[in-house]
């Protein structure tokens, strides 16, 4: 057992990414993820890392390119707006399969939206690819401050194990929502890949140089060939999720990051009043556990996805399940203000909510 | 053989130059002078082993990694003075240098450049002004001399329109963190000396760690400018270098800092 604290999601992921060998942080103020960066500057120089606050996220995102080409475990946090700037880089940190984390505190969008207010609005731009060129990130939907400090740990391993960028993402309610979080150090008991590719001038590597100028250079069919094989990979080995109380349920509840806190307590409510239903949730939005999603659907028949969203988690249910299952969506019009305020942007999908709409559904 | 025993070696091909049988830029390109001066510059500095290098999106993006057999990556378009922050910030003992060309530095990568100076980051940049965009076809670039026609300018560049020419070592030389800036050019033999020194002296600044070291340099674009390479030579020695001055634009043996700042 390790230490338990108190603290919010960023700070969790803070101290995850710390606790995972992380010594270089190079981020952008933008709000809800702002924890971060402040954590970040405040401890790194003590252990003798390094913070840079950056003039823009597209400055991050190339200092996290740079960081990883240098061999070092690296990483940004950013929020939505801020991911958008980040895609050129992304894309190029993909093409030359450099591993490293960047974490996503998603708000609402699209644009400039309700300014850093909560919203699950990243979904496609995330676990599609917002940048050009058929490439992969896995990503991590973290649900709790816990989650977050490990899946920090767990993302650092991935992105060495595969030379893959990792995408953690967190939102402005985990972010900011304090839980006690056991500071565990978890082990994966798989040896990683040496860096021997990396960029440390050619006397730390017997004389040896490496240089990069693109991939794709050589034999475009070739790389992506490669590539896929790759992304099959981890496809094969990787997909995680978290299945609650669904063994003998009738309806199936489908739901990530904060949604999915609040999923699981309406679907403790409604287990106490009787109702059978359950939850499973995606932990890897990439490698997506579509099989896994599948197999649950049919065997309880009916699904309800929810998001604080349009509807984005939906659309990779509904082609999970081929059409064989009805799949309703609770997104972001199921939110309200318990004292029935209306204002823009206001309200949270409570748990009442969910209920509510399981109730008409069964 | 006899006469053969009298012969000594003074002048060849640098160890470091990549023994690649032919230059990679077109005839009458002054980038194939300037990667041998790296190479000798690196060479005699003795900073092979641990010297990391930057190439900007456009000629130099390929061919500088290519031919200088050090450690070096290709950036994408104007970031490669982030990128270079990182790596020295992980390896402080690496000496990091950027090349790059006037559209990746001058528009692109303007922001990118300038915050880098402002950080007062111990990095080293080769800045390569040929007046246009090579690899695109030669559009006009930031550092396009008034008047001059390229494909984006057919009636030659017009300040009212499209502004005035970038004079970058001047402008980095206002930068406190900077420690070195100078504006070279290879057109002559004279020339290549003078500027052999102000790379030295840009990545001596870096090893002594100093501040940032910046050395711009003129280079013909035959292609582009629609010139031969001899009169390419004419074009920079007296339209080039009117606009911009050869010299050297700041030397600091020290970057003082505020003596009470905390």
């Amino acid at each position: 057992m390790g230490e338990k604290v108190l603290i919010d999601g960023n700070e969790a992921i803070g101290r995850g990414a710390i606790q995972a060998g992380c010594k270089y942080f190079f981020g952008y103020p933008i709000t809800p993820q702002n924890e971060i960066p402040e954590f970040m500057s405040r401890e790194l120089p003590q252990i003798g890392g390094v913070f840079v606050q950056t003039e823009s996220e597209t400055a991050s995102v190339y200092m996290v390119y740079g960081g990883a080409l240098a061999g070092a475990r690296v990483m940004t946090s950013t929020s939505s707006c801020g991911f958008s700037l980040m895609q050129e880089g992304i894309s190029y940190i993909a093409e030359a399969e450099m591993p490293a984390v960047i974490v996503n505190v998603m708000r609402m969008g699209p644009g400039i939206g309700t300014g850093g207010q909560h919203g699950q609005t990243d979904y496609r731009q995330v676990t599609k690819g917002g940048g050009h060129g058929a490439y992969r990130c896995i990503v991590l939907a973290s649900y709790s401050p816990q989650e977050c400090f490990d899946h920090m740990q767990l993302a650092f391993h991935l992105a060495d194990k595969y030379r893959i960028l990792v995408l953690v993402l967190s939102d402005f309610i985990i972010g900011r929502m304090a839980e006690p979080v056991e500071l565990r150090t978890l082990s994966f008991d798989e040896p990683l890949p040496q860096k021997d590719w990396a960029l440390t001038g050619k006397a730390k590597k017997g004389g040896m140089r490496r240089f990069y100028i693109s991939g794709l250079i050589m034999s475009p069919p070739a790389y992506h060939q490669h590539m896929i094989e790759k992304y099959q990979t981890i496809v094969d080995s990787e997909i995680r999720y978290e299945t609650y109380r669904d063994e003998d349920a009738e309806l199936l509840l489908v739901s990530y990051g904060s949604s999915a806190k609040m999923a699981k307590g309406a679907v403790d409510r409604a287990r106490a009043e009787g109702a059978k239903v359950g939850l499973f949730r995606p932990i890897t939005l990439w490698p997506f556990p579509e099989e896994a999603v599948r197999g649950a659907a049919y065997r309880v028949g009916k699904v309800l996805v929810v998001e604080d969203s349009p509807g984005e988690l939906v659309e990779d249910v509904k082609f999970a399940v081929q059409g064989r299952v009805p799949v309703h969506l609770l997104g972001i019009w199921g939110r309200y203000t318990p004292r029935g305020l209306m204002a823009a942007g206001s309200g949270i999908i409570y748990p009442e909510k969910i209920l509510q709409e399981m109730r008409s559904l069964l | 053989m006899k006469g053969e025993a009298a012969k000594e070696k003074i002048y060849g091909t640098p160890k470091l130059r990549v023994p690649i049988p032919f230059s990679m830029f077109c005839p009458g390109c002054h980038y194939g002078i300037i990667v041998r001066l790296l190479c000798e510059v690196i060479e005699e500095l003795g900073i092979e082993g641990r010297a990391i290098g930057l190439a900007g999106v456009g000629c130099s993006f390929g061919p500088f990694p290519m031919l200088i057999d050090v450690d070096f990556t290709a950036c994408p378009h104007g970031r490669a003075p982030a990128m270079a922050t990182a790596i020295k910030r992980i390896h402080p003992e690496a000496i990091v240098f950027t090349v790059q060309g006037d559209g990746d530095l001058g528009a692109i990568g303007l922001g990118c450049f300038m915050n880098t100076l402002l950080r007062g980051e111990k990095l080293t940049t080769i800045f390569l002004n040929n007046a246009c965009y090579g690899t695109t076809g030669g559009q006009m670039a930031p550092t396009t001399p008034w008047g001059m026609r390229t494909t984006t300018t057919p009636k030659g560049r017009d300040p009212s329109t499209t502004g005035f020419p970038l004079h970058a070592a001047e402008l980095t030389a206002t930068m406190k963190g900077v420690a070195y800036s100078a504006r070279c050019s290879v057109h002559t033999a004279a020339n290549f000396q003078r500027a052999k020194k102000a790379v030295k002296m840009a990545f001596q600044k870096q090893m002594d760690g100093i501040g940032y070291g910046f050395v711009e340099f003129l280079s013909a674009c035959p292609p582009n400018w629609g010139m031969t390479p001899v009169d390419c030579l004419k074009f920079l020695s007296e339209r080039m270098i009117a606009e911009y001055p050869l010299g050297e634009f700041k030397n600091a043996n020290a970057i003082e800092l505020p003596g009470e700042w905390m």
